[in-house]
């Protein structure tokens, strides 16, 4: 790695660290999830590995200054492997009193806070619920204060570029930026070539933002508010290729390797909704791919529209979040009847209603898994890591497909705007997408079945085939109508068994630790990283717990039920008030027991060891 | 060139449209005939049923594709335009009919309806108008007219109703047209324009529902007294009617139309308004559409017939242009990203920007 030498004349003491977690907090108008962003990408060339996670208000535009406002972005990175953002922060990087007020609780003791105090005025201190200046009144004691006046410096640097004042102090989130590089000893270069994308057509601001980058660099260096940096080493990492990706664009991409792989037109319909558009944006660039996208005129009509694609042989996808997924309810049902393949995401975030659009929950598992009129069976399965997304989405495809069904793939707000390291697969290594449409017309019938229970993806414009289907009861083999009782029976019972069956290609339950013992935890989704760190953690200590983390929610591993029962305890703890546990309970008869959370945010790995701890000890 | 020009020409009966599923309509019902038509028109323009597909949503109506030999796609209640707007993005080598009635496409589903006109998708439209809600048993419906009498409105009904095809003008669609169950005729000439247009085409069908609203239509269907409620609409021709022709529509003051005879205060042909469904505004024929009967003539014929870029060929060409811009795409380049490291074994990590 290569180093802008003039910053190297000081050589302050450098500590090295197996990990360390930054959060940058300030006004939603103040570019914290920019800065983040770009801390996250200097971090993932370095090698580390990562976990990011941003926090952002709902309102677009907060007025400027309250408590409402406070945007963060969190990263926890290290020489080692991890998989979670971290519970409790090393440096908080604070832009006004209400991002301090926000984010200290979650301040380790003796953590550095670095504030910019030239936003700490009496009106902002009002804003943000002080009655007086904690940097004055002891309220800080504990910690390692560093106050810079951040906006000050910034103005200073920039001076030379003419700026405007306002357009000047913007540029005081890149020396925030640059002074976390200097501590965290970061390279400048990922953030200078982003510069260089990002203003090429304003070089103006691309100076500006560079003379404020370095300022904050050198502040570092040179002044005595640090006396010491510190280093983190590249993790070590399965040789391959790697980048960052966030969850929504493993989605994405991870869609579009689907289509990909079979020969196959990519369409994906949505209707905007938070935290989901980004699979839409993130799609609607690709056109030279292929990709067809429609943003449709509300949630109904996408998935609707995503049907009749299917239904003219493309790989089709829609996406959304829990209010959306209830109104994609009766188009799902549809696609169950009419055996189509679709894959349908749900990001999931805090409802009931619109509940918390930009917080993340798992709460919307009954829905996925029972939420529809009839019997009405469609797979689920659920992402547990940003990079697991593309993963996930692929395997949906495959299923859909396979089967010709449905499938829910259920990813959250954390996995979609979190970040980690990646390592890319080779297209040529992902296994192979097989699809018919070409069946002889002798014969031919809409609702004949293979040995896996699926029927033909005959598609319209396929010589001697044409053929009606319908939301309708359909007789079994024929696919025409039908009000006969024991043909619904018999329609009910093969819809079940075909997504029973795909069990045969869920590969057995793995789990962390012994196959047998005291307590197993079972965790599923966006809950992996904190839940395995935790087990992990207590497992150090010599306990008997092991984790299990479900990716197939319906159906479940085939030997599921005898790895629970290997076990006194189980526990599942979940971001609900128990989904999965009752699913668990009711399928397998088993005293799992309940630790749910619904704040809004991911757990924390430190309640999650003590809650193991307690079931350990048979406390409740 | 028309977009289902390059559709194979295939040489067919009637008859031979016709599934092998038993019609299940009620006798008498108005749809037979609108099938009857509709399977005329398609042998007519020699439509191949492998390359044709109908989707409906829910309702009498909408019934009508399992009674066809083409593809088909029975639905749900209001949302057929919607998957046909999916099918059509990613198939440009059919001919999509869409199957909709008063209830399916203006109350649950207008929302569709209004977007797959707007965005003028190439698809046609029937919507079968018996101002009735037939399949759940006579309830009103948002073509009903006002302080009607039914099981849900045993008072009268006190909603004001709408009129589809100002609903479809009111959305710009670039074809709109209105037809009669019982004038065979008529109703072909209509069905064959609306499938010869390029774009979204809009046919309203007046369509007798003999069990919970006979005669709702009798107006236009009474052989006694239709003359003198209807009024054909022809290009360029002047807005006369009567069964003896001796009647048409003019422009008042304040742009209300009058009904004028033929002679009576100086009234020549010259003032009567002259018919014109190329108009680039569709305000013409929104007037038309506001006439209702008893006051005035109901226009039967197409109102509205004009030619505007389409939203499923723009998609296509917008992918066909990027793709010859940038080349197709690579795949596992996009999924590398713009920044990679590369971890070797044994090595530090390579930064490859
Ligand atoms: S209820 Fe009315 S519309 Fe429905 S089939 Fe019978 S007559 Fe026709």
């Amino acid at each position: 790695m290569t180093q802008v030498t003039d910053q190297k004349v000081i050589h302050k003491p450098i500590e090295d660290l197996r990990r360390a977690i930054v959060r940058f907090a300030g006004d939603s108008g103040d570019g914290m999830q920019l800065v983040g962003t770009q801390f996250t990408n200097a971090t993932a060339v370095l090698g580390n590995d990562l976990a990011t996670l941003p926090d952002f208000p709902a309102e677009i535009r907060a007025p400027a200054g309250t408590l409402a406002g406070v945007s963060g972005f969190q990263i926890n990175f290290a020489s080692d492997e991890i998989h979670t953002p971290g519970d409790t922060i090393q440096t908080l990087v604070a832009m006004n009193p209400a991002a301090l007020k926000v984010n200290l609780p979650d301040l380790e003791q003796g953590g550095h806070l670095i504030i910019n105090t030239d936003a700490f005025t009496a009106p902002n201190l009002k804003l943000a619920g002080y009655a007086s200046n904690p940097l004055d009144d002891g309220g800080l004691a504990g910690f390692h204060v560093h106050p810079v006046p951040m906006t000050k410096l910034t103005l200073e640097a920039v001076k030379e570029t003419g700026l405007k004042h306002k357009d000047a102090e913007r540029c005081k989130n890149f020396f925030a930026l640059g002074l976390a590089y200097w501590l965290y000893d970061r390279p400048l270069e990922p953030t200078l070539k982003w510069m260089d994308a990002k203003f090429g057509q304003r070089p103006e601001l691309r100076k500006a933002n560079e003379l404020a980058l370095r300022a904050g660099y050198n502040y570092g260096n040179t002044t005595e508010v640090f006396q010491v940096h510190y280093r983190v080493r590249p993790a070590r990492q399965e040789p391959g290729i790697y980048r960052k990706v966030r969850g929504n664009d493993a989605t994405a991409l991870g869609l579009m390797a689907a289509a990909w792989k079979a020969g196959k037109q990519l369409f994906y319909a949505s209707y905007p909704i938070t935290p989901a558009s980004d699979i839409l944006h993130e799609l609607a660039r690709h056109k030279n791919f292929g990709v067809r996208v429609f943003q449709a005129e509300d949630e109904i009509a996408a998935i609707c529209a995503a049907i009749g694609a299917a239904y003219g042989g493309a790989f089709a996808a829609t996406g959304t979040s829990g209010p959306g997924m209830a109104l994609k309810t009766e188009g799902l049902g549809l696609a169950v009847m009419l055996e189509l393949p679709l894959v349908v995401i749900n990001v999931q975030r805090g409802g009931p209603s619109t509940g918390l659009p930009t917080k993340t929950e798992q709460a919307d598992l009954f829905q996925a898994v029972m939420g529809r009129n009839g019997e009405c069976p469609v797979p689920v399965l659920a992402a547990r890591s940003p990079s697991d997304c593309f993963d996930t989405a692929f395997e949906a495809f495959r299923i859909a497909v396979r089967y010709m069904t449905p499938v829910i793939m259920l990813s959250d707000g954390y996995l979609a705007n979190g970040s980690e390291p990646w390592r890319v697969p080779r297209l040529e290594d992902l296994p192979a997408i097989e699809v018919r449409h070409d069946y002889p017309a002798e014969g031919f019938q809409p609702y004949m079945r293979n040995e896996r229970l699926a029927r033909p993806w005959a598609i319209p414009g396929t010589r001697g085939l044409a053929h009606r289907i319908g939301g309708l009861e359909k007789e079994d083999v024929t696919g025409k109508v039908s009000y006969d009782p024991e043909n619904h029976q018999r329609m009910v019972d093969l819809r079940a068994r075909k997504v029973a069956g795909i069990v045969e290609m869920i590969p057995d339950q793995e789990v962390l630790g012994d196959p047998e013992g005291e307590l197993l935890v079972v965790s599923w989704g966006g809950t992996y990283g904190s839940v395995r760190t935790a087990v992990e953690q207590v497992r150090q200590l010599g306990e008997s717990v092991s984790h299990a983390h479900l990716r197939h929610l319906h159906p479940m591993p085939a030997n599921l039920g005898d790895v629970l029962r290997r076990f006194r305890r189980v526990l599942v703890p979940e971001l609900n008030l128990g989904q999965l546990c009752t699913l668990l309970r009711a399928r397998y008869l088993v005293d799992a027991r309940p630790f749910g959370k619904v704040k809004g945010k991911p757990f924390n790995v430190a309640e999650l060891v003590e809650r193991i701890d307690r079931a350990l000890k048979g406390v409740e | 060139m028309s977009a289902t020009a390059t559709l194979p020409v295939v040489n067919l009966q009637p008859k031979d449209y016709a599934s092998d599923a038993e019609v299940r309509w009620c006798p008498g019902c108005g749809d037979y005939s609108i099938l009857a038509q509709l399977k005329k028109v398609l042998s007519t323009l020699g439509r191949d049923p492998d390359r044709t597909v109908f989707i409906s949503g829910i309702g009498c109506s909408s019934r009508l594709p399992y009674y066809l030999a083409t593809y088909g796609v029975h639905g749900i209640h209001g949302r057929a335009p919607a998957i046909a707007s999916g099918l059509r993005l990613v198939r440009q080598d059919l001919e999509i009919w869409v199957i909709t009635g008063d209830g399916d496409g203006l109350s649950i589903g207008g929302n569709h309806l209004l977007h797959a006109i707007r965005r003028n998708l190439n698809i046609k439209i029937l919507m079968f108008n018996n101002r009735i809600y037939g399949l759940t048993k006579g309830q009103v419906s948002p073509t009903s007219e006002i302080n009607k009498k039914t099981v849900s409105t045993p008072y009268g009904s006190v909603g004001a109703m709408i009129s589809p095809c100002s609903f479809a003008l009111g959305c710009e669609a670039t074809f709109v047209a209105r037809s009669v169950d019982m004038i065979p005729n008529h109703l072909q000439y209509v069905l064959e324009r609306a499938a010869r247009h390029e774009g979204v085409a809009f046919v309203e069908i007046y369509q007798n529902c003999n069990i919970f609203n006979d005669g709702a239509f009798q107006h236009a269907t009474d052989r006694e007294i239709r003359d003198d409620n209807l009024i054909e609409l022809s290009h360029g021709k002047a807005l006369i009617f009567g069964r003896n022709q001796d009647r048409g529509i003019r422009l008042g003051s304040g742009y209300r139309p009058e009904v004028v005879r033929f002679g009576e205060n100086g009234v020549s042909i010259y003032d009567l308004l002259i018919h014109d469904e190329r108009a680039p505004a569709p305000a013409l024929a929104f007037l038309l559409s506001r006439l209702q009967h008893p006051e005035y003539p109901e226009p039967i014929g197409v109102f509205r017939d004009v030619q505007a870029p389409i939203y499923d060929r723009l998609i296509n060409e917008q992918i066909d242009r990027l793709t010859a811009e940038k080349g197709p795409g690579d795949l596992q380049k996009l999924m590398y990203g713009p920044e990679t490291w590369e971890v070797r074994a044994g090595e530090e990590p390579v930064f490859h920007g």
